[in-house]
């Protein structure tokens, strides 16, 4: 039984699930809500259980059932008596999104769009077995792990400008390489500057509406304009970092007896070498998914620069949504460094937080919120409620409503793409059955959940984005 | 018996596989990780790749089994359709050796549906099962795709 607190803010109380130390918050419309599965509610309750976490075990309305956390979890953690877990993480480490603006018109790019979404398909390494484009030596691999897109400017990717509209400059400090193990680095190596597949996409769009002048202004966005958007991450140096330090958090937690309802949530006591070490490793492949990411947008530009030579294409922001951060919140009036997880969320900073850039720092930070694949995608400005609410957090996309087997059941990847292409969007991808998978229709309608975080002060609408070629693995 | 079952999750792959012996469990259980992503008869024998794993518990054997699977299909570029593996005992824990068969990835031929980050534990578990009067292995797996 979930209680009501207000017309966006459900509880799950202390008691839904044996040992929850805080009640759980789901911040969702009701309509929302009724898609949610028993399931998530219940892994909601689980985080609940873990040593030293703040207020409440928090979810997003795009919430879905995850492993471990639930996807759109979000939780903070105690440097006193609290934990890191991986299961608050994910295996796709700083999985992430990031949009590109350009000074092009949608009317000026049309013609061009299919040899674009071809050349992006082509030059950006997507889909299963993808070999990357790049040969880095053992050395350049450290430094993506330690400096991550720090290092991919100096090796030539992009311009400096770009760190400072990214999320922690683009390079999380106290990354620890020595913590990556052999095989993480082999899968690592290969797969610098590669896309994956599943949900990731790297998108041309044109912003479709504007809901917030000033905001739109500031963040550079006008009607019209053509945006593209890249989602991926830490890929298989990420997927093999998580897995490896799962196992030693599961031994931790015996040798610290913590008691678990899902083995998922492993996790250590902060302050723990196990903790430290798991820490470290997962600042490692957040720097690698951010060097990822900036590798992607340099070969972006290469594309557009070869129909548009003097086409600029700058970055609006670079979030994560798969990450541990330690933070500053206020608690019960005092400030406090925590260890805020977010699981398919993202950080969505209220005006004058010292980690904005100078340039949206008045406003707040961009919030992008990509939708699936032909569907929109959002633009908002993190809010004071999200200081208030969620530790500085929003939702993170749309949110799975079917899952993939009865995905490809109900939806054939060629009908899916003949009906983008109707709809005037130029799709590739690897696989037709991968287009069936992330059929526009499996997800949650994504206005929905980002009118939640817009009613709720957490997040602004600034613009819509509508999709026009898309590039898939 | 049915040795491998694909069951409902919104968001990833749930499956479940059984086995007369823990041998057959852990040789359904790498068909189960592979027929997530392709269509196993589609990938030939055409190349062996040994595995060797020692593990604290049961069910740390089986994860690591698995994601060694992941490992060598991603660093090897290779597809795996046939699994052979010995399991012991040894002191406290367990022992694997195994091997995995198959070919290296052709994208003209090779089908991805989907790709697998990980192997989870949520939810993981090994246990029995009584089919016809038989006890058999029995193991749920949830992949991070």
């Amino acid at each position: 039984m979930l209680n009501r607190i207000d017309d966006y803010i459900f509880e799950v109380p202390i008691g839904h699930q044996k040992g929850m130390r805080v009640p759980g918050r789901i911040f969702i419309s009701e309509r929302l809500l009724e898609q949610v599965e028993s399931g998530t509610l219940d892994q909601v309750a689980n985080v609940a259980t873990l040593p030293g976490i703040v207020n409440y075990s928090m979810a997003m309305p795009d919430a879905h059932l995850g492993y471990g956390f639930p996807i759109g979890g979000v939780a903070a953690f105690r440097e006193d008596g609290g934990v890191i877990s991986p299961g608050g993480v994910g295996f796709d480490i700083n999985c992430g999104v990031r949009m590109l603006r350009t000074d092009l018109l949608a009317e000026d790019v049309a013609p061009m769009m299919t040899n674009l979404v071809e050349d992006l398909f082509h030059d950006v390494p997507s889909g299963v077995g993808a070999k990357g484009r790049l040969r880095v030596s053992e050395h350049e691999l450290d430094e993506a792990f330690t400096r991550g897109a720090a290092w991919a400017v100096e090796a030539g990717f992009g311009v400096p400008e770009d760190l400072e509209h990214c999320e922690e400059g683009g390079r999380m400090e106290g990354a620890r390489p020595d913590q990556v193990s052999l095989k993480a680095r082999k899968r690592g190596r290969p797969q610098l500057g590669t896309l994956g597949s599943g949900n990731h996409f790297l998108e041309i769009q044109r912003v479709d509406e504007i809901f917030d002048d000033d905001l739109a202004r500031r963040f550079g966005l006008f009607r019209g304009q053509i945006t593209v958007m890249i989602h991926c991450g830490s890929r298989g140096a990420g997927h093999q970092i998580c897995t490896d330090h799962l196992q030693v958090l599961s031994r931790a937690v015996k040798k610290y007896g913590i008691e678990l309802p899902d083995k998922q949530l492993a996790c250590a006591p902060l302050g723990t070498p196990e903790a430290e070490n798991y820490f470290g490793a997962m600042a490692a492949a957040a720097n690698y998914a951010w060097a990822n990411r900036q590798i992607i947008s340099a070969w972006t530009r290469e594309v557009f620069e070869r129909y548009f030579p003097d086409a600029r294409l700058d970055l609006v922001y670079d979030v994560a949504h798969n990450v541990a951060k330690v933070e500053e919140h206020e608690v019960d009036g005092s400030r406090e460094r925590l260890y805020v997880h977010r699981k398919g969320a993202t950080r969505a900073f209220g005006p004058g937080r010292p980690e904005i850039p100078m340039a949206y720092r008045e406003a707040g930070q961009p919030v992008i919120i990509p939708g699936s694949m032909g569907t929109p995608s959002y633009v908002l400005c993190g809010s004071a409620g999200a200081m208030r609410l969620t530790f500085g957090s929003a939702c993170h996309g749309a949110g799975r409503i079917m899952s993939r087997t009865q995905a490809k059941k109900t939806y054939a990847g060629a009908e899916v793409k003949e009906v983008l292409t109707r709809r005037g969007i130029k799709v590739m991808a690897t696989h037709p059955k991968m287009l069936a998978e992330e059929a526009p229709e499996v997800y949650k309608p994504s206005f929905e959940v980002v009118d939640v975080v817009h009613h709720l002060d957490i997040a602004r609408k600034v613009a819509k984005v509508v999709p026009l070629g898309v590039s898939k693995g | 018996m049915e040795p491998v079952e694909y069951l409902e999750h919104t968001a990833d792959v749930k499956f479940r596989v059984r086995g007369r012996s823990l041998e057959e469990l852990f040789e359904s259980a790498g068909l189960a990780l592979i027929g997530a992503m392709i269509d196993p008869s589609t990938v030939r024998v055409e190349e062996s790749w040994p595995v060797e794993i020692e593990a604290e518990s049961l069910e740390a054997l089986l994860y690591e089994w698995l994601s060694e699977i992941l490992y060598l299909f991603e660093v090897e570029l290779a597809a795996f359709s046939e699994f052979e593996v010995a399991l012991e005992r040894r002191g406290d824990g367990w022992s694997l050796s195994g091997r995995v068969g198959g070919e290296r990835i052709d994208r003209e031929r090779h089908l991805f549906e989907t790709e697998v980050k990980a192997v989870t534990l949520h939810q993981f578990e090994i246990g029995r099962e009584e089919v016809g009067g038989e006890e058999i292995w029995t193991a749920q797996v949830v992949l991070d795709v």
